[in-house]
């Protein structure tokens, strides 16, 4: 049976996160489409249609949808499901707000943040902050499942999908959007970067954070993380944050300054290619993850490294 | 008004799980178990807003086996005025628990409800949500700032570019982020008047409701390792190992 895959996007572009989801859904199926829902949101549904292993692209273009939430939303996704056997979205915040309340009024099991698919109705997930990982298998009739980004590559583009309108639900708004702040960036988005430097308390500062972390990030061209001790402290912005309960990443590269590698961060970030840690504690725990370790005074080396590149 | 918040028992967030031999599950014998740490900052949110007098009482719900009872009594030494355990011995599911939330916010009729936005052994990120959908309520995920008003809740959410900020008309559910606040320490003397505190028991097959798990864990596995690596010497042998031997910059 065909899959359908909830698009991710602000109405002008389409999120990254979207391509590894769609990347899962081929994995269950030949036949996926992807829903596009928000207002005018044509240029995303052209990007989505050019897609491979895009087979339609369903449009609903109402102002309902325009501002994503979570309520119109699963409306509309239910109002849709009775022609798929899996629903899938991203495990980004858009995903995780939306697809629990189109599985309750389905009344079926989500399965969170998969990464890996055995068969159409077994899946692999992390628990325990990714201490483990539980195999489970789905009794249920339809699946509604969230993907985890970094297990699954992207796919590409090269096709030509067919775009149909479809009508729109029960569209009734829930809440009011009172506004959004917006963090504006040049760098690569965190969740798809190719490298990631990251700082922990050790910065001491939001002015050494910016100061010491910025210059290697551009010349890296690196997106830039953080550990939750760093946020909290404000010194970068809280959508920094990696690990259990911030966001998930698996770049090439993955420099962590000054942090020591709590279970949570870890969590995070232990599918990166290659990781490198400087810190001043030789007993670190992020030693233990790191392929490559340097003991150094992070204002010293980091600088350093920095003017080297 | 009342506020309704659903505490869970899980591992205690210092532990660091094993899977078991036999990979069946992890090991939780004799581990430390504690409050999910979302729900002490959505029990806090809670008291707080009882302290500035818009709540006029917190209401702590625990799904679970006998022993979810120290975690609501952890909850009233907070501050929660009284507690619900729904009792099961059976595993329970966020779909099972969301359809026994909504049960209890049947008979208690609360205004709002704020819950953790993840529960740290499941990892599942579920269970408002569902209860939302199941009530029909409008929902703010991920809170990072409420202000609550006679009929309305205003909530900054964080979401992935950033922050966004909803009204929604009561009932409400809401979801805890860690930045909401931080949850203050029981104190001695709230232990000792928690213990008075009230706490009902309902048998969760009175309820009515289906709370059958619907996925069934086949396997719990280690996670693959990471191979141990290597101390660099400086920044000139880190480059050179970069660049030469990892090939990534
Ligand atoms: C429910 C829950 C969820 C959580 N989720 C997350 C999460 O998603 N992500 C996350 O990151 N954390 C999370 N945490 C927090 C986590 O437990 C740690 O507290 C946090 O990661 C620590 O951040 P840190 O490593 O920056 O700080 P610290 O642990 O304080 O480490 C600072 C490090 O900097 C080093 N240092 C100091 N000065 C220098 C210097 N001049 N040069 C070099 N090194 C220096 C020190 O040696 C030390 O190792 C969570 C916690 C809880 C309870
Ligand atoms: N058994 C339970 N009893 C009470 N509350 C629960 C239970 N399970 C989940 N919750 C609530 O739902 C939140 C999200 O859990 P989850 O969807 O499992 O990640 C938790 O932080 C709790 O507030």
């Amino acid at each position: 049976m065909a899959v359908l895959v909830l698009a991710e996007h602000d109405n002008k572009s389409l999120k990254a996160a979207t391509l590894n989801t769609i990347a899962a859904a081929i994995k269950l199926s030949g036949d996926v489409d992807v829903l596009v829902a928000g207002e005018g949101c044509a240029e995303v549904a052209a990007r989505v249609a050019a897609l491979q292993g895009v087979k339609r692209v369903l449009v609903v273009d109402n102002a309902a949808y325009g501002d994503q939430a979570a309520e119109p939303l699963a409306k509309l996704v239910v109002s849709l499901a009775a022609n798929y056997s899996h629903l899938l979205g991203p495990s980004s915040s858009y995903g995780k707000n939306t697809m629990p309340r189109v599985a309750a009024l389905l009344d079926v099991a989500q399965i969170s943040d998969i990464v890996g698919v055995v068969s159409e109705d077994t899946f692999v997930r992390p628990i325990y902050a990714g201490n483990a990982l539980a195999t489970v298998v789905s009794s249920d009739a339809k699946k509604v499942i969230t993907v985890r980004s970094t297990a699954f590559d992207p796919v590409a583009d090269g096709a030509s999908a067919a775009v149909e309108n479809a009508a729109a639900a029960d569209a009734a708004k829930k809440s009011d959007l009172v506004g959004r702040e917006l963090t504006k960036s040049e760098r690569p988005e965190l969740g798809a970067a190719k490298v990631v430097v990251s700082g922990g308390r050790g910065l001491g500062s939001g002015e050494s954070f910016k100061s010491i972390m910025e210059p290697l990030a551009d010349k890296l061209g690196a997106a830039i993380g953080a550990s939750r001790a760093a946020v909290d402290a404000g010194f970068v912005s809280n959508d920094c944050q990696v690990g259990q309960t911030g966001k998930i990443v698996a770049p090439q590269l993955y420099i962590a300054v000054g942090m020591s590698g709590a279970i949570q961060h870890l969590a995070g970030m232990k599918d990166s290619k290659v990781i490198v840690a400087i810190n001043k504690d030789p007993d670190a725990p992020i030693f233990q993850v790191a392929d490559y370790g340097l003991v150094a005074d992070l204002f010293e080396a980091v600088p350093q490294l920095t003017a080297s590149l | 008004m009342k506020v309704l918040v659903p505490v869970k028992r899980v591992v205690d967030y210092n532990v660091k799980v094993r899977v078991k031999a036999d990979e069946t599950d992890v090991d939780l014998a004799n581990v430390k178990m504690s409050m999910n740490p979302f729900d002490e900052i959505a029990v806090e949110e809670a008291v707080r807003l009882k302290e500035k007098g818009i709540v006029s009482e917190v209401v702590a719900v625990s799904c679970g086996p006998a022993a979810c009872q120290d975690t609501l009594r952890s909850a009233m030494a907070m501050g929660a005025d009284r507690g619900i355990l729904v009792e099961s011995d059976g595993e329970l599911q966020p779909l099972a628990v969301a359809k026994l939330l909504k049960a209890v916010c049947e008979k208690e009729g609360p205004s709002l409800l704020i819950c953790g936005k993840q529960a740290i052994d499941d990892d599942s990120n579920q269970t408002g949500q569902m209860l939302a959908a199941l009530m029909d309520w409008p929902q703010a995920t991920f809170a990072s700032k409420v202000e609550l008003a006679a009929d309305k809740v205003t909530v900054t959410r964080e979401i992935d570019g950033g922050l966004e900020t909803l009204a929604m008309a009561l009932p409400a559910v809401v979801t805890t982020d860690l930045r909401l606040n931080e949850p203050r320490y029981a104190t001695l003397p709230n232990i000792m008047k928690a213990k008075k505190k009230p706490l009902d028991t309902i048998a969760a097959d009175t309820l009515g409701v289906d709370i059958a798990p619907r996925l069934k864990t086949i396997k719990v596995s280690e996670p693959p390792k990471r191979a141990g690596g290597v101390k660099v010497a400086d920044v000139a042998d880190l480059l050179n190992k970069l660049r030469n031997e990892a090939k990534v910059i």
